[in-house]
């Protein structure tokens, strides 16, 4: 096996996807997002509990997604979940903006541990619209209005 | 028998390596190569004739109009076509359809109903709905049969879907994701004997077999170019000649009108009517040098040899751990292709690892979303062949799939 594709799919994405966290419907999410990848029919929900406290920023208490994809994919979604727990809108929007440097580069910075298991998703191109899945939906489910229905969002070409 | 390693030297990209592994292009339902001599004929018709075709009188006007028509002519020759004038060039198959399906939406009304089937592309579909949308008639699905369309369409379900209500019935000949066959003359039987406009989407026969839309009984046949050894953004609209001049034409400007004033126009009658601006000369010649080609090796045998290639690999394939076959079961009947799914790998990681081995495939939803739906899956993995493969590529597609397999702990 070449050694892009041992780069591409690392234990830890193997794991994630073999067994993902915080996978399924959240009962008590009050923001939902539907993310899907149009030429691959990949598929990611995520929902999540935004919790308020008075005086301070929103942030994300729970989060869960559902879905169906590539390993790549379900791992990134998984993985997403484990990272952005207890952050606030724009702690995921810089979050994610390190992860899609990652992916997109290969370069992580030295802050970033686990997502740095995606690094190998830039010698495969085609394959970074299915590592950036999840975080599209998460941030989609932020942006959104409270207590609404699923609603479809196509992903960004990028 | 196909003399294979005449027609592999034929094809220039095929020798190539790919991740340091050789070639093994199985991606021809998505489009093929291209052979020396249709390669050749767009560089000789840059190098030597282009100019823009009709209205012309000067010598290179004259020979790329020639060429052109000449074009046209083999096309309609490949196809059986009673008259060149039934051929009119298109951009390929999904324009072709959306010319008929819009001239039908202008004249189509609520009652009216378009028949179609499950396993369509979307191209043979989305535009069908649109058509019923702006029409206000409805469409109807001819519906598969089999949790794996192993039974492909079902056929009592047609007879009874044909009623006096219906006025456009549109199918595949081929489907693109099951390799199902539709027995296209017997549907077109069906049809005229209640006088149904019948539309074929030959997009995955047209490369494959002899097709001769007179004895299939057709109205309508839409097929792409690129699909079949000619270049990308060629293909061809056939239609019944006395049909084709009551359709309006899609596009209007230069080129298909008589006379102009400013009040308003007349249209020439087909093919021009359907051909505004100037054409796609160059590819349209490739597709005539493409037609050539194929006579010349014989599409009977290159049938028999995708057709056998597909069997041999779904025969393969079949054995491996988990695997799910979509369309016509271990020997029956399929198209040059197959598609098939694992419960636990998801089709992409299997066209990533693929490809790692020189291994051309393809992975996804094969542009037939609502079939994906109701089959349960959300993607596939389909291997396509055509006349340059090999037995020899059919068993590096199964070692791929074993080393994948492998891979993800699947035994």
């Amino acid at each position: 096996m070449s050694a892009d594709l041992t780069e591409l799919y690392q234990q830890v994405i193997l794991d994630h996807n073999k067994r993902p966290r915080n996978r399924g419907k959240l009962p008590t999410a009050n923001r939902v997002a539907h993310g899907d990848n149009p030429t691959c029919g990949d598929q990611c929900s995520v929902y999540l509990r935004l919790e308020t406290v008075l005086g301070q920023p929103d942030r994300i208490a729970e989060i869960s997604f559902d879905g169906s994809g590539c390993a790549i994919s379900q791992a990134s979604a998984s993985l997403m979940t484990t990272q952005v727990k207890g952050k606030t809108a724009p702690e995921v929007q810089a979050l994610y903006k390190s992860f899609h440097e990652i992916v997109t580069t290969g370069n992580a910075p030295e802050e970033i541990s686990d997502l740095a298991a995606f690094a190998g998703v830039h010698a495969f191109p085609a394959r970074i619209k299915c590592a950036t899945l999840g975080w599209h939906a998460a941030i989609e489910a932020l942006k959104s209005d409270p207590l609404v229905t699923p609603t479809t969002t196509e992903t960004h070409h990028d | 028998m196909l003399d294979l390693t005449k027609i592999r030297a034929d094809f220039p990209i095929l020798h190539q390596q790919v991740h340091g592994k050789p070639l093994v292009y199985l991606d021809n339902a998505a489009t093929t190569q291209k052979p020396r001599a249709v390669i050749d004929a767009l560089v000789r018709y840059y190098e030597r004739d282009n100019s823009n075709v009709h209205r012309g009188l000067h010598a290179l006007s004259m020979r790329a109009t020639d060429a052109y028509e000449g074009a046209r002519a083999r096309v309609a020759k490949f196809i059986n076509a009673a008259d060149p004038a039934e051929v009119i060039f298109t951009r390929g198959t999904t324009e072709s359809i959306n010319v008929v399906a819009h001239s039908y939406a202008a004249r189509l009304k609520p009652g009216d109903v378009i028949l179609t089937t499950e396993i369509e592309h979307h191209s043979n579909m989305v535009p069908w709905q649109q058509a019923a949308k702006a029409s206000g008639a409805t469409i109807r699905y001819v519906p598969f049969l089999g949790a794996n369309v192993e039974d492909g369409l079902d056929l009592a379900q047609l007879d009874a879907l044909l009623t006096p209500e219906v006025k456009v019935f549109a199918f595949t000949h081929i489907s693109n994701t099951t390799g199902t066959i539709n027995p296209a003359t017997a549907f077109c039987a069906k049809a005229r004997a209640r006088g149904i406009v019948t539309v074929i989407d030959a997009a995955q026969s047209i490369g494959h077999e002899t097709i001769d839309v007179q004895a299939i009984g057709c109205d309508f046949l839409a097929f792409s170019g690129h699909k079949m050894c000619a270049p990308t953004g060629i293909g061809a609209l056939y239609g019944r000649r006395a049909l084709l001049d009551t359709l309006a034409p899609d596009e209007t400007g230069g080129g298909m009108v008589v006379t102009v004033d400013y009040t308003g126009a007349r249209w020439k009658p087909a093919p021009e009517r359907f051909e505004a601006g100037t054409p796609n000369i160059a590819d349209a010649i490739g597709l005539g040098a493409a037609c050539d080609y194929l006579d010349t090796i014989g599409r009977p045998a290159i049938a028999h040899h995708d057709a056998a290639l597909a069997q041999l690999a779904r025969e393969k394939l079949s054995v491996l751990p988990g695997i799910r076959i979509l369309g016509p079961r271990n020997g029956e009947p399929r198209g040059g292709l197959v598609s098939f799914a694992f419960a636990d790998i998801h089709a992409h990681d299997i066209v990533t690892f693929a490809d790692e081995d020189g291994v051309a495939l393809r992975g996804g939803h094969h542009c037939n979303q609502p079939l994906m739906r109701k089959l349960g899956l959300t993607s596939t993995t389909r291997a396509s062949f055509y006349l340059y493969n090999t037995e020899q590529e059919v068993d590096a597609l199964v070692a791929s799939m074993r080393r994948t397999l492998k891979f993800f702990g699947v035994t």
